[in-house]
């Protein structure tokens, strides 16, 4: 199993024929993916590697089943293509966009959450379950992604796009595959955090280990450290943080747009504190995830 | 980004709030003239992007023009936490009743702003919400909804405020939310706000910040403010080196090749992503190394900006060699970047086998990118080798090069 997305999701691309979008349509499409259309306002009648383009995404939602879309349109018209996914119905949103202002961010959220959809990104990759499916620019190009995600038994979420892919890259190398590994966006304020995509991993019987990447800035490691020890989670999870050297730099942003230490709880230090009294490893480097991994998994028997 | 108290109070002034007359000195003169303008006691303020003004001395009281004359002299060349004021606010002095706080800002866990209000001001708010909860109302908004004043007369109200300083200082919080969710900030804060002996209250002392995201919707508002464009308002001033880098970046629309910052070290850093950036140079420092700069490629820069990046961190003064590094790449081309990085090593008269000490960039593209690497004598490695080896081989190669 996997957790967001199987086989069988059936996906749009809100602003398909952009540069961007028509390179991860054919991506998602060799990977496998179930795309049923494609929305770009006047293009309606195209096509795009044989995905047909319309005006509006209820062109597509009146006729087929979408579970999900992936928003690839410029910052300032992403938040109205957001809202038309989530009142047609979809309920699953991956907004790969960045720079979109934070209170436009909130706006997204608060609706998806009065109509029970879920948003991952914004500033992200998407979402992939390797040997299913992708939804989003992760892992690049279908036979790039084939080499650095192999099916498997951890759960990856990671604050970088890029490091998504290190991360389950030497996952694969050392023999452990990957159930889901979601890239959940840089930006300060997004759709699904680290605790709240867990009860999703919990639930998921394929999923015996978690992976994060995480960086300085914001409230989300604390979050999830506070779910872990509330919940009695089953699942192990190994950490790596990022940017250790911007906590003698308070005020600087580096990164991503919530990477920024602006007081003692955005430093990697009280992170990485926080982290390892909820009972997370963290590691000091990428390449001992795997072993920390095991480890743990070894204990939990 | 961070305005000036005097940028922030402009901001206030649009929406209503109640703010004490003032005008912003240059010189000792204009201090004196505007103290006479105002006709009564003034006070001080050095404007700098930090707070600690009070302690650092930079703030001072005059009950005449001449005295305000001399306080500026004093002022202007006090450096607060490594800010130097280029101005200093001049306002009229105000008998104080008691300070209140209110202030706007993102609660990230929540996803909404949040009106955080107190009838203990003047100090630090984190500090009064420790040691007297009682005293510190904490209330969501929505961003969906319209606002209405109701939310800020029950933060006002939460603190036990109530008859006519509840009616008085709703419409202030209100103006605070109006002003934060109008403008896209990501603080508005008013602290302390006064009640004077009369019963009027006074904005004193305000901060905001503003979302980088959101400069270019506000860029008229900006204008007439007098933050100019190229205006970063970070944690220091940028260097002529981040200029110019921020100006390979803008060069050319397609990708990044950018986010450039300036240390003193003698390894050149030719890196990304975002997330990779800041594990590799973690990574550089772990194995001893001294970065000479932070930078941050991704997007699929084209050969030309990887080529002018490469060509900005050679011409600072004591890079020895760079590092090519890069987290494995999903959109980037190794080859692409591979080729801008080799001109950019020609094209500044080095040849790119001694100065490249290590290319580390697995991915999209890259049996072309090591056939070009290989062409030139490149040392490059393959994903099998992780970030942190990679880092290690190119602080090795300077150490054993014996200059540094």
């Amino acid at each position: 199993m996997s957790i967001l997305i199987t086989k069988d999701t059936t996906f749009i691309v809100q602003g398909i024929t952009g540069r961007e979008a028509v390179s991860l349509t054919r991506e998602n499409l060799a990977y496998g993916a179930k795309i049923v259309g494609g929305v770009t306002p006047g293009r309606a009648g195209r096509d795009v590697y044989g995905v047909p383009v319309h005006d509006c995404v209820r062109d597509i939602t009146a006729k087929t089943r979408v579970d999900g879309s992936v928003v690839c349109v410029p910052p300032r018209f992403t938040r109205d293509a957001v809202f038309e996914a989530i009142e047609n119905g979809v309920r699953l949103i991956v907004v790969v966009t960045e720079r979109i202002p934070r209170r436009e961010v909130a706006q997204m959220v608060e609706l998806a959450n009065l109509r029970g959809a879920r948003i991952i990104g914004p500033n992200c990759l998407g979402i992939i379950s390797p040997g299913e499916a992708k939804m989003g620019g992760i892992g690049g190009p279908a036979e790039d992604t084939r080499k650095a995600y192999a099916k498997g038994p951890v759960g990856v979420m990671s604050r970088s796009g890029g490091m998504t892919t290190e991360i389950a890259n030497t996952l694969t190398a050392a023999g452990l595959g990957q159930s889901t590994a979601v890239s959940i966006g840089g930006d300060a304020i997004i759709g699904s955090t680290y605790a709240e995509l867990m009860p999703l991993y919990e639930a998921d019987p394929e999923t015996k280990a978690i992976a994060i990447y995480s960086e300085p800035g914001g409230r989300m490691e604390a979050e999830l450290a506070e779910w872990v020890a509330e919940h009695r989670s089953r699942l192990p999870i190994v950490a790596f943080m990022a940017g250790r050297f911007m906590d003698e730099m308070p005020g600087m942003r580096f990164g991503h747009a919530g990477t920024i230490v602006e007081g003692k709880a955005d430093t990697t230090t009280d992170k990485i504190e926080r982290l390892r009294n909820a009972g997370i490893s963290v590691a000091e480097r990428i390449e001992e995830i795997p072993d920390l991994i095991r480890q743990r998994l070894a204990e939990a028997v | 980004m961070r305005f000036y108290e005097h940028e922030s109070k402009a901001l206030f002034a649009r929406q209503g709030l109640p703010l004490g007359k003032s005008g912003l000195a240059r010189s000792g003169d204009e201090a004196r003239r505007i103290a006479a303008e105002i006709g009564a006691p003034v006070v001080l303020k050095s404007q700098v992007l930090s707070g600690g003004r009070m302690k650092a001395g930079a703030v001072k009281f005059a009950d005449t023009p001449d005295a305000a004359a001399k306080a500026f002299d004093a002022i202007l060349p006090i450096v607060v936490n490594g800010q130097r004021a280029e101005s200093v606010l001049v306002e009229e002095k105000s008998p104080i009743a008691q300070e209140y706080y209110v202030g706007v800002t993102w609660d990230g866990r929540r996803k909404r702003p949040v009106l955080i209000f107190s009838d203990m001001g003047g100090i630090d708010i984190e500090e009064v919400a420790e040691q007297h909860p009682d005293h510190v109302s904490k209330t969501h908004v929505s961003t969906l909804l319209p606002f209405t004043p109701r939310l800020a007369k029950e933060a006002v109200g939460a603190t036990g405020v109530t008859g006519p300083e509840l009616n008085r200082l709703t419409p202030i919080a209100a103006a605070l939310v109006e002003v934060f969710l109008r403008y896209d900030l990501t603080l508005a804060e008013i602290n302390p706000l006064a009640r004077l002996d009369d019963g009027r209250f006074v904005v004193l002392d305000g901060h905001v910040d503003m979302e980088a995201e959101a400069r270019e919707i506000h860029r008229k508002l900006l204008e007439e403010i007098g933050i100019r464009p190229e205006e970063t308002r970070q944690a220091r001033p940028p260097t002529d080196f981040e200029i110019r880098g921020a100006q390979v970046d803008a060069a050319d629309h397609r990708g990044v090749a950018g986010n450039v910052v300036e240390f003193d070290g003698n390894l050149g850093l030719v890196i990304g992503a975002g997330g990779g950036s800041l594990t590799l140079f973690d990574a550089v420092r772990q194995q001893g190394g001294r970065p000479a700069n932070y930078c941050e490629i991704g997007g699929n820069p084209s050969v030309q900006k990887a080529c002018e990046l490469t060509k900005l961190v050679l011409s600072k003064p004591g890079v020895e060699k760079i590092a090519v590094m890069m987290n494995v790449v999903s959109n980037t081309r190794v080859d692409i970047v591979a080729r801008g990085v080799v001109k950019g090593c020609v094209e500044s008269g080095r040849d790119p086998a001694e100065t490249i000490a290590i290319f580390r960039i697995p991915g999209s593209w890259e049996d072309e990118g090591f056939k070009i690497l290989k062409k030139y004598g490149v040392e490059y490695c393959d994903r099998s080798v992780s970030m942190y080896e990679a880092a290690g081989k190119a602080v090795a190669k300077l150490s054993a090069g014996g200059t540094t």
